[in-house]
């Protein structure tokens, strides 16, 4: 029995240990706080720290400050705890700092509800708060990616020195999955950057500010080539039944795992449906798509937002073929049957 | 002051400020420079310059990092307290320090001063109280005084209108955790004397790991208080003092609280925490034929989620795959809580279960919500200790058995899903009783409920091959 029935949200906190982390600050909110239940258990409990913050603003500037002290931390949170984030994500951006934030996505806008959404797409993907910056964003769509990415997460963050986010939502957070944990515990190395509060870097400085124009300037057009870096060298994704595919399936998340079933649905039915489902959203499988337009006849992108990653989609294939919009919002989830059914209509016309 | 005099805590030559700058971007008369040189002093005379971290807030100190040779940390606005719990929490020998103006800690930034003080976390604050924002032009802080004119209260503070100063010493000291603070004044020689002193104090409690030290120090801003440097100084004295007034609020010998974070387990041990259980030795691994969508429905307490965990435990472990999804969504109201559990060879994609092949239903509400879903075809297991009615579909298989009953036969009513997930278990074969009994033992924690729960299995087995094999 080397796989283990485990839940996502707990996943996270296992891949994190397992992957080096040091420091968990956070602030509870469904459908997240298992996160932190389970990190209060784990991380106190094997000599690490977990701290529950007074709130998630002094939250993400606890990462910071354990960030710019060369700890590996993290935090989870969801949509309304992710914004009041926003400002500290944008000041890790600016001072290069690495860090992991896991989004269990709720329904909004406000307070809306707990049930599931995949509406802060928008807000991680393409950044969140002020300037201009961009995040790592990776989306699992089982417990053993909950795992996995998390367990990657603080070593591309450091490589990049940039914030990765894990953007999931209500519905992998609560699954139970068979998991094989790593075998290997990671740790930090020593960076050359980071305020260790000794001799050896005592010269360092963590900041974001830089008052010239010239020098932000050069500053944001570095970040700019680093993005770009990314792009190049971290984008991932997973396809199914792509090789004689004539539609296309594209979703993350729970979406993906629907997809998957209505993949294989339409098959059984004589439609040649295929899945794309990006790993990592930013960086997004811009190429990938544009191959695969000018093999399939249409795109339908499943997301129960409305609509925010199709708009990159888009953007990938051009407009070459018809991109198709299968929304839900407000905590509904698409059955396998509604997608397949709605599917069967389009994909056939 | 004469040039080599400067601290070592500070840095000979401003390089961060420009090449070869020597002086501070301060205003004559601000007070900000007389703060820094007291600190530097401390740092200095206690040999704490490697282990210092310095973090500037966001406010007319922004640059403190130019000058203090120690590490540096820039925070925003309000957050230096948070940024410093950060970085002491990371670096438990450091010697935090977090140095904030009247709009940094009291305004924007009061959230997070008072949750670090109540933790008493280990760092030092200077807290420079000019009662106007300095960097952005001179508006109202939180500190300054009723009838003071800013740059946002042009015709004078109005207590009826934006309320009356703040004194954060007065509230700190309602706190438990604190075990220094104090309020000194920057308006005369003598005063920076005494002033110096609690600097030192809050220090040296550092290197003692005493915990969360505050020094409130009232300083000028001729700049914006539109004085000449000596004006200010005496308007301080005379119009600061008397509200905000000096002397030590607290002094502790001891912290009052204490924590300190276990060792790190090793790696190995971390490895253990999170190892799978060892092998089974199954007796079979019955082949499953078709997936399973399986969905257990009752009300909370009934134990429906804790049998749908341990139905998937049990496909894991005859090697298949599994997953388990607990009522999520518009049908959790009404008091009745649901599991679907999938079980497949393959992958599963959607681990929503909306039309399940086998439903088991422990009370009425959840076979009310749930019979019409279950595909033709399909088998519905209805627990007849709780619900007197039938199942009004004639398209699907049905069994009934006194699920609750046969559990309270066990000695544990709660067992009624684990005899629900034997029967389920002995009519379609998906998985093994053996498998059932086997990984009750892993999945209930309290040793004693063990033997109950397999004597559920056991006597729910019994039921099923004498009462309901072949039953349509
Ligand atoms: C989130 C945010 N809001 C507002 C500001 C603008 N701002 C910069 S400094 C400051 C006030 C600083 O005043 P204080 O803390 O009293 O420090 P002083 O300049 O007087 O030393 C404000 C409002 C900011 N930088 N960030
Ligand atoms: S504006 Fe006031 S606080 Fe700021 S540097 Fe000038 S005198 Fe000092």
């Amino acid at each position: 029995m080397d796989r283990q029935l485990i839940k996502g949200n707990e996943a996270v906190v296992f891949g994190a240990l397992l992957g080096g982390a040091t420091h968990f600050f956070g602030y509870p909110i469904t459908p997240a706080s298992e996160i932190a239940h389970a990190a209060a258990q784990y991380f106190n409990g094997t000599g690490r720290c977990f701290l529950q913050a007074e709130d998630e603003v002094n939250a993400i500037n606890m990462i910071y400050g354990a960030a710019s002290a060369g700890a590996r931390v993290m935090t989870g949170s969801s949509g309304p705890g992710i914004a009041l984030m926003a400002e500290g994500v944008s000041y890790l951006a600016g001072a290069e700092l690495p860090a992991v934030i896991v989004d269990v996505q709720r329904a909004g806008p406000g307070l809306g509800n707990i049930w599931a959404e995949q509406s802060d797409y928008n807000m991680v993907v393409k950044g969140g708060g002020h300037g201009n910056y961009r995040n790592i964003v990776l989306a699992p769509f089982s417990a053993q990616e909950m795992c996995d990415f998390t367990y990657r997460a603080f070593e591309i963050a450091e490589k990049y020195r940039m914030t990765v986010f894990i953007l999931t939502d209500a519905y992998i957070g609560q699954i139970m999955e068979p998991v094989l944990l790593p075998r290997e515990v990671r740790h930090a190395p020593r960076h050359d950057w980071a305020v260790y509060a000794d001799r050896e870097s005592r010269g360092n400085l963590v900041t974001s500010i830089l008052m010239s124009t010239e020098l932000l300037s050069e500053h944001n057009w570095k970040l700019q080539e680093k993005y770009k870096k990314v792009e190049a060298e971290l984008v991932e994704w997973e396809e199914y039944e792509t090789g004689d595919a004539e539609y296309l399936f594209s979703a993350f998340g729970i979406c993906a795992r629907i997809c998957l079933s209505a993949v294989h649905e339409l098959r059984n039915k004589g439609i040649k449906a295929g899945l794309l489902r990006p790993k990592t959203l930013f960086p997004f499988p811009e190429k990938r798509f544009r191959e695969l337009a000018k093999q399939v006849k249409s795109v339908v992108v499943v997301e129960m937002n409305n609509g925010q990653m199709a708009r990159d989609v888009e953007h990938a294939v051009r407009c070459s073929i018809p991109v198709l919009r299968y929304n839900w919002m407000g905590g509904m989830v698409p059955s396998t049957q509604e997608v397949t059914e709605r599917a069967q209509k389009d994909m056939r016309g | 002051m004469v040039k080599h005099a400067k601290p070592r805590a500070f840095y000979d030559e401003f390089f961060r400020r420009g090449p070869g700058e020597k002086n501070t971007t301060y205003c004559p008369g601000c007070g900000h420079g007389n703060a820094h040189k007291l600190i530097a002093e401390a740092i200095t005379e206690l040999g704490i310059q490697d282990r210092t971290v310095f973090i500037s807030p966001v406010g007319c100190s922004v640059f403190a990092y130019y000058y203090f040779d120690t590490g540096n940390v820039q925070a925003a606005h309000g957050r230096a307290p948070a940024v410093a719990t950060g970085v002491a929490r990371a670096r438990e020998d450091a010697i935090l320090i977090s140095y904030q103006g009247d709009g940094d800690l009291a305004g924007i930034g009061m959230g997070a001063i008072m949750h670090a003080a109540n933790r008493g976390e280990h760092m030092a604050v200077f807290f420079i109280n000019n009662a106007i924002y300095g960097m952005t032009g001179g508006q109202m802080a939180p500190t300054t005084l009723v009838g003071q004119r800013t740059l946002t209260t042009p015709d004078g503070r109005t207590a009826g209108r934006e309320g009356f100063p703040i004194g954060m010493c007065e509230i700190l000291d309602k706190l438990t955790a604190p075990v220094f603070i104090e309020r000194v004044s920057l308006g005369d020689p003598g005063r920076i004397i005494r002033a110096r002193r609690a600097v030192k104090k809050a220090l040296t409690n550092q290197v003692d790991r005493k915990g969360f030290s505050f020094v409130e120090i009232l300083s000028p801003c001729p700049i914006n208080w539109k004085m000449t440097p000596v004006e200010a100084r005496k308007w301080l004295i005379a119009n600061l003092e008397p509200l905000f007034p000096l002397g030590s609020f607290r002094n502790l010998e001891e912290p009052p609280a204490a924590y300190g974070y276990r060792k790190p387990v090793s790696d190995q041990e971390l490895l253990e925490i999170f190892a799978a259980e060892k092998s089974l030795n199954l007796e079979s691994r019955r082949g499953l034929v078709e997936d399973q969508y399986v969905k257990i429905a009752g009300f909370g307490g009934q134990g429906v989620m804790s049998a749908g965990v341990l139905l998937a435990n049990c496909a894991i472990a005859e090697e298949n795959n599994a997953t388990w999804l607990p009522s999520y969504g518009p049908e959790m109201r009404g008091g009745t809580a649901n599991a679907g559990v999938i079980v497949s060879r393959d992958q599963i994609g959607s681990p929503v279960v909306d039309h399940a092949n086998f439903l088991i239903a422990m009370n009425g509400p959840s076979l009310d919500s749930f019979e019409d879903s279950v595909v033709p075809g399909g088998t519905i297991l209805v627990n007849t200790s709780l619900i007197d009615r039938k199942v009004r579909r004639s398209d699907v298989k049905v069994l009934y058995a006194p699920l609750t009953e046969i559990a309270a036969q066990a000695g544990l009513t709660a067992a009624a899903t684990v005899a629900a997930l034997t029967m389920y278990a002995a009519e379609t074969g998906a998985v093994s009783l053996d498998t059932i009994k086997k990984v009750i033992p892993l999945s209930i924690k309290k040793k004693s409920l063990i033997d109950v729960n397999i004597k559920a299995v056991d006597l729910a087995a019994e039921y099923h091959a004498n009462n309901l094999r072949g039953q349509i």
